[in-house]
């Protein structure tokens, strides 16, 4: 009777146990906002900040001896610039080669495809950035004729093959979805592999796709390593693909090493890191419902 | 399948049908878009071969033995890299441990326990986030929690925290998918003989899915190798002296450095490296995390080839 009860005991404990680590993710999701935005507070009410500056003045000078100024644009523009264009190239790119992977090639090329698509997501972010630095680089001097490769063009490409990946496999994941019975429709009234794909599955797969391109845009947003290596070091909006840019990861990545820990300059890194988790949590939530919409009504 | 059907047509037969015009528009376009997406699919194998074969070639004056249980000399101008690689097995192996036994746990919650309600899909939907929450944000959350507000300072462990919520979504999918994989028929017959539900996971899911957990949890050790912006401000320096071969240099509480770590500050810090020394750190770190997903890969497909159900 006695160890039964022991039994009971431990048992609930085990339980409640695994229920706190159930709820760990919401814990932490909290946890990172909380602490990001304690950081970053201090600043942020202290009368020595105004966000409508740090939106809209290119002006970024955090540690001028005069007149110190907080403006964030020119970060926004670099970020954006190397997101487009990494976007602009690898959503084709990854919608396509899943199409291939999901539609047209063999089960075993489909294997082995795979397993390349997986390894190719496995390389490390510093990685991309030392070929961005290096191959890319050179690359781009001679091509262009460019006084230097490190720009939106070397930081887009790196991005571009860094998120194919993802768009691939959740592209893929997006066909899958689409029922055998509208493939059968369509090839039995006598269509071609291509006219199924371009008639029926794209309208079907519309939002899944949709949805692994907005994936594809959140690693592209959250990407450090690799852009803080590629892009160059100016602050300033792009008029070409040739200027060099700073993004906003890339400035917390570049900075923060240097400030003291409670200094304003500190703290305004903490406030560019509440915009990025803020834009990520909208692309992912935004992608999150689109995927669940789907699911809903299939 | 149509080239098929007149192969075995006798010749009188397919005289008759000739294609028409549309016919033949029709399979052009589709040889052209197969041949489109097909070259799709292969620009994305070659950056993988390029990439790797260059890096080898250029790093080959430094590869060797020496190179990774010899320490930096001359300020990182020469020697090895065996303080980075130390380093970061420390950060691996100590972020795993953390991260591990909670992701599983939290996947038998989401699996076993959990039902289909609103407060699910929030546990869901915050997986989602946390995994898609930049790195760069995640070593301000460990620097702000873990140095400053719990006063761990930088440190291995700091750093080995910061990888390990960063590590724990992808640990809770995976291991999610090796729970799912088991047949509910176990659990009902296990059930029936009066086990309660712990005990059925004790004894029946988790030892039925213990390998596929593995696997995720060996596709994780190749991520945490290669984090470089969330041990950077919160464990990781350009260059610590320790010495050569000593397995248990680091504590707990000291700062190290990381592979990852390494090939930033040699290829973008330091001034007058020779040239093959970064690519030598390259390759060591990429031939690192292609190793152990090639297994992790290799262990998977063996699993799926003598799965009993």
């Amino acid at each position: 009777m006695r160890r039964r009860r022991w039994e009971l005991i431990s048992e609930s404990l085990v339980e409640g146990l695994i229920r706190l680590c159930g709820v760990s993710a919401i814990i932490f999701v909290f946890g990172i906002f909380y602490f990001v935005f304690r950081e970053g507070s201090g600043l942020l009410w202290g009368g020595r900040f105004s966000v409508f500056q740090f939106l809209t003045s290119i002006e970024w000078y955090p540690t001028s001896q005069s007149h110190v100024r907080y403006g964030a644009l020119g970060l926004i523009a670099g970020t954006l610039s190397v997101t487009l264009l990494a976007m602009a190239i690898a959503v084709p790119f990854g919608v396509g080669a899943a199409i291939y992977v999901s539609e047209f090639c063999s089960p075993r090329a489909k294997e082995t495809l795979k397993i390349v698509i997986e390894l190719l997501a496995a390389i490390p972010s510093v990685v991309w950035g030392f070929i961005g630095l290096t191959v890319m680089n050179s690359l781009i001097i001679k091509l262009f004729n460019a006084p230097i490769g490190l720009n939106v063009l070397n930081g887009g490409v790196i991005l571009a093959l860094m998120s194919v990946p993802i768009i691939v496999s959740i592209g893929e994941d997006a066909l899958k979805a689409v029922p055998d019975s509208y493939r059968e429709a369509a090839l039995a009234l006598g269509a071609t592999r291509w006219q199924m794909v371009r008639r029926v599955l794209l309208p079907a797969a519309k939002n899944g796709l949709l949805a692994a391109a907005l994936l594809g845009v959140g690693r592209a947003v959250g990407e450090t390593m690799a852009v803080l290596m590629a892009t160059g070091h100016s602050i300033r909006i792009p008029t070409s693909p040739l200027d060099p840019v700073r993004t906003l990861t890339a400035t917390i990545a570049a900075e923060l090493g240097e400030t003291a820990v409670g200094s304003d300059h500190y703290q305004v890194l903490f406030i560019i890191g509440i915009l990025l988790f803020s834009i990520t949590f909208v692309v992912n939530l935004g992608a999150d419902l689109i995927v669940r919409g789907i699911r809903g009504k299939a | 399948m149509s080239a098929a059907i007149e192969n075995s047509a006798p010749p009188a037969v397919a005289a008759k049908f000739t294609k028409t015009d549309f016919t033949r528009k029709k399979e052009r376009s589709e040889r052209v878009a197969r041949f489109i997406f097909g070259a799709m699919a292969l620009l994305m194998i070659l950056p993988l071969a390029l990439i790797v074969g260059y890096l080898f070639i250029r790093a080959l004056p430094v590869l060797s033995f020496d190179f990774l249980f010899k320490v930096p000399i001359r300020g990182m101008r020469a020697g090895g890299v065996w303080p980075a690689l130390l380093g970061t097995i420390y950060l691996i192996l100590i972020s795993l441990a953390v991260a591990t036994p909670i992701g599983v746990l939290a996947a038998v919650y989401l699996n076993e326990y959990a039902r289909e309600n609103s407060f699910t899909r929030v546990v869901n939907l915050a997986v989602v986030n946390l995994a898609g929450v930049p790195s760069i944000v995640h070593a301000l959350f460990g620097l702000g929690a873990f140095v400053v507000f719990a006063g761990v300072g930088r440190s291995i462990l700091a750093a080995s925290l910061t990888l390990a919520i960063m590590t724990l979504p992808v640990i809770i999918a995976s291991a999610k998918e090796a729970l799912a994989a088991v047949p509910r028929s176990f659990r009902e017959a296990c059930w029936n003989v009066g086990a309660s539900r712990w005990q059925t996971i004790r004894h029946v899911v988790l030892p039925n899915s213990i390998s596929g957990i593995l696997t995720g949890v060996i596709l994780q050790v190749s991520r945490t190798a290669g984090e470089t912006a969330p041990v950077m401000f919160t464990g990781a320096v350009f260059y610590k002296a320790i010495k050569e071969g000593d397995v248990f240099a680091y504590g707990l509480f000291d700062q190290c450095m990381a592979l990852s770590m390494h090939l930033f500050t040699v290829s973008t810090q330091v001034p007058d490296v020779p040239e093959a020394l970064p690519y030598g750190t390259a390759v060591v770190l990429l031939a690192t995390v292609l190793a152990v997903n090639a297994l992790a890969i290799a262990f998977r497909v063996y699993l799926r080839s003598r799965k009993k159900w």
